[in-house]
C-alpha cells in the first residue's frame, strides 16, 4: 500500500446495515431482509445536504476509495476521484458507496443464505432491476440520515444515478453520469447475452445450485469476463496494448493454445475474475441492465426527466462504442427539452469503455467545477 | 490596427447592451464562455451555451456555465420554439456550415437573435485582395485559405439581404469601425466599406 498519502482516504473498512422488512420489486415479488455492504468517506455535515452517494458498475463493490489494510496493494475502483481534494472531495462531502443488489461483495445477492432453506438463494434469488437496487440504496441513505444528495456513477452505476433522480427527485440536487446510457443498446444486450449463455452451458452451473460443489462454473464465468472485456476496450487500445503480439514468444504454436498476447490478456482477465466474482450475481445484474429502459417507462426520456429536479452532468468517451456518445446525447437532448439544466461533455480518449475508470485528470477538472458551481449556489 | 482582445471585448460590450437584464439566453459557440459568464454576471441572465470544441467545453463548466458540447449545424432540434429571450452567434456565423439553416433554428428558439460577424466587404479586406491578389488575412481574419474554419465569409450587404429575402426584422445594428462602436452614422454602402464588424439584432 501506497500509505499515508495526503490525497488518500487511508484505511477504509467495508460495513454492513441490514433492512428488516421486505422491499416491494418491480417484478411485482416481495423480497427481504436484506444485508447492504457500505463505505462512507469524509463527514456529513449538521445539515446532511453534502453527501454524495457513488454507483459502481457492473463488476464492482462497496470499496470506491482507500485500502483495506496497510498491506492491501489494491485501492478502491475509484481511488483515482476520491478523497481529500480530488474530484470527490472528502474534505467537503460526505461520500457513499454501496454493494449493488444482486452483487457478491457484502450486499445481499443469490450467494447469499436464504433464510428460508439455509442454503444459498443460486435461482430462487428473484430478478432485479435498475430500480431495485436504487429502492435499497435510497434504505442506506435514510438510515445515514441524509436529506440531500448528489448522484454520480459511470456505466452501470449512470444508469442508477438517472433512476435516482428520477424517483427521488426532492432528494437529489445533482447528477453526473459517465458514459452512460438511458437503455442499452441491442448490441449492448448482445454482449450480455452471449456472457449470461457461457455461464449458463458450463457443465458445472447446475442451475445455479453449485455453491456446495466441488465445482463451480467457472469456465463459463470467465468466458462471461473475457467477451465482457473486448466491449470495454477498443480496436485502438486493443492495438496499442497488444497488436499482433505473440505471447512470450516470436513465432505461432500451430495448436490452439495461447498463442497471441490479447488472448492471454483476455485468459488472464477471465481467471481473476472468477476469484471475485459470483456466476449468478453476473447472471442478475447484466439482466438488470438489460432491462432498463427509461423512455419504455415512461413513455419518452423526455417525460422520465420532467420529474427530476437537479442538475446534470454528462459526460462520454469518443471510443466508447458499448456506451457511444450518442446515447449521452441522447439524454442530453431530453434534458434539454425537459428544460433541465444540463452539461455535456465528450471526452477525447483512446481507451473505449474503460475510459471512465482512466481517464481521471479530465473527469477531475470536470467534476470538480461541476460540484463547486453548486457550492456557490448555497 | 485594434487588436483583437479589444475588439472582442468592444463587441461583448455591444452584445451586453442589446440584452435586457434578466433574460434568458443561449450562446452558440460560446468559446471558454466569457461572454456567457458577463452576461450572467452584469445582466442576471440565466442560460446556457454550445460550444464545438472539448476544451473549450471544460473551459467554460471551469466558469461554472452551463455548457453542452455539440455542432450547431446539426440544429437546436431538441430546444423548443421561443425557449430563449436572446440567441446569440458571437463571431461564429461564417464558420457555420449551414449559416441559413442555422439562423433559420436560431430565429425559432429566441425570440430575439444576436448575430455577429466580421465584413468582408471592410475596405482593407478589399484592398488586400485588390492589391495583394491574395485572400484577405488580417487580426479578425488571421487565417490561411487552407486552413480557415471561415468558409461562409459574407458583407454586411450581403446579410440585409439575405434578412430582406426572408422577411427577418433587423432590430438593431452596431458596427465596429477601427476599433471603436459606431451606431450608424454613414449610409449603409459606406458601412459597409469602412466597417470591419457587425453586429446585428435580429428576429422574425
Amino acid at each position: 500500500m501506497v500509505y499515508p498519502k495526503a490525497d488518500s482516504v487511508g484505511i477504509t473498512r467495508t460495513k454492513y446495515f441490514t433492512i428488516q422488512d421486505r422491499i416491494l420489486l418491480e417484478s411485482g415479488r416481495e423480497f427481504g431482509p436484506l444485508q447492504v455492504a457500505y463505505e462512507t468517506y469524509g463527514t456529513l455535515n449538521d445539515k446532511k445536504d453534502n453527501a454524495i452517494l457513488l454507483l459502481h458498475a457492473l463488476t464492482g463493490d462497496a470499496h470506491a476509495a482507500g485500502y483495506h489494510s496497510e498491506e492491501d496493494k489494491k485501492p478502491g475502483w475509484w481511488d483515482d476521484m476520491v478523497g481529500p481534494g480530488k474530484a470527490f472531495d472528502t474534505n467537503k462531502y460526505f461520500v457513499i458507496s454501496s454493494n449493488m443488489l444482486g452483487g457478491c461483495s457484502g450486499t445481499t445477492g443469490p450467494c447469499s443464505i436464504n433464510p428460508e432453506t439455509g442454503r444459498p438463494y443460486g435461482l430462487d434469488f428473484p430478478v432485479i432491476t435498475i430500480e431495485d437496487a436504487v429502492k435499497v440504496q435510497k434504505k442506506l441513505i435514510d438510515f445515514l440520515g441524509v436529506k440531500r444528495l448528489i448522484v454520480a456513477g459511470g456505466s452501470m452505476g449512470g444508469m442508477q444515478a438517472l433512476e435516482w433522480s428520477i424517483a427521488h427527485a426532492d432528494m437529489v440536487e445533482a447528477v453526473i453520469i459517465i458514459a452512460s446510457t438511458s437503455r442499452l443498446t441491442a448490441q449492448g444486450i448482445a454482449f450480455n447475452a452471449v456472457g449470461r449463455n457461457a455461464i449458463l452451458s458450463d457443465p458445472d452451473f447446475n442451475n445455479g445450485d453449485y455453491y456446495d460443489k466441488e465445482k463451480q462454473p467457472e469456465r463459463g464465468l470467465a468466458i462471461a469476463r473475457m467477451v465482457g472485456h473486448i466491449t470495454y476496450l477498443c480496436e485502438e487500445s486493443m492495438h496499442n496494448k497488444f497488436g499482433r503480439r505473440f505471447q512470450d514468444k516470436d513465432k505461432p504454436n500451430f495448436d490452439f493454445n495461447i498463442d497471441f498476447q490479447v488472448e492471454s490478456y483476455l485468459e488472464h482477465q477471465g481467471q481473476v475474475f472468477v476469484d471475485r466474482f459470483d456466476a449468478n450475481s453476473y447472471l442478475y445484474i447484466t439482466k438488470a441492465v438489460d432491462y432498463f429502459d427509461l423512455a419504455q417507462k415512461h413513455g419518452s426520456l423526455k417525460q422520465a426527466f420532467e420529474k427530476t429536479k437537479a442538475r446534470f452532468l454528462v459526460m462520454s468517451f469518443t471510443t466508447d462504442w458499448l456506451f457511444p456518445t450518442s446515447q449521452s446525447k441522447e439524454i442530453v437532448q431530453a434534458l434539454i427539452k425537459a428544460g433541465k439544466d444540463v452539461s455535456f461533455c465528450e471526452i477525447e480518449s483512446p481507451c473505449g469503455h474503460d475510459a471512465f475508470l482512466l481517464e481521471f485528470e479530465t473527469q477531475t477538472k470536470i467534476v470538480k467545477s461541476f460540484l463547486a458551481k453548486g457550492a456557490q449556489g448555497e | 490596427m485594434n487588436n483583437p482582445q479589444e475588439s472582442l471585448h468592444l463587441n461583448y460590450s455591444v452584445i451586453t447592451e442589446y440584452i435586457e437584464p434578466y433574460s434568458r439566453v443561449l450562446d452558440l459557440g460560446c468559446g471558454e464562455g466569457d461572454l456567457l459568464k458577463m452576461l450572467i454576471e452584469k445582466k442576471h441572465c440565466t442560460g446556457s451555451g454550445i460550444e464545438i470544441d472539448q476544451n473549450n467545453v471544460i473551459a467554460s463548466i471551469q466558469k461554472g456555465l452551463s455548457v453542452v458540447q455539440g455542432d450547431i449545424d446539426e440544429g437546436l432540434k431538441e430546444f423548443l420554439e421561443d425557449e430563449y429571450d436572446y440567441v446569440i452567434l458571437n463571431q461564429t456565423l461564417q464558420s457555420t456550415e449551414k449559416p441559413d439553416y442555422v439562423i433559420e433554428e436560431m430565429l425559432r428558439v429566441g425570440k430575439k437573435v444576436v448575430v455577429s460577424f466580421p465584413n468582408f466587404g471592410y475596405w482593407r479586406v478589399r484592398f488586400y485582395l485588390f492589391f495583394k491578389g491574395r485572400m484577405p488575412k488580417s487580426k479578425m481574419l488571421p487565417f490561411c485559405w487552407y486552413d480557415t474554419p471561415n468558409i461562409h465569409l459574407l458583407t454586411i450587404e450581403d446579410f440585409f439581404d439575405f434578412c430582406k429575402e426572408r422577411s427577418i426584422k433587423v432590430e438593431k445594428q452596431v458596427y465596429i469601425k477601427r476599433g471603436k462602436i459606431s451606431r450608424n452614422p454613414f449610409t449603409r454602402l459606406f458601412t459597409n466599406f469602412l466597417c470591419e464588424e457587425a453586429i446585428f439584432l435580429i428576429q422574425k
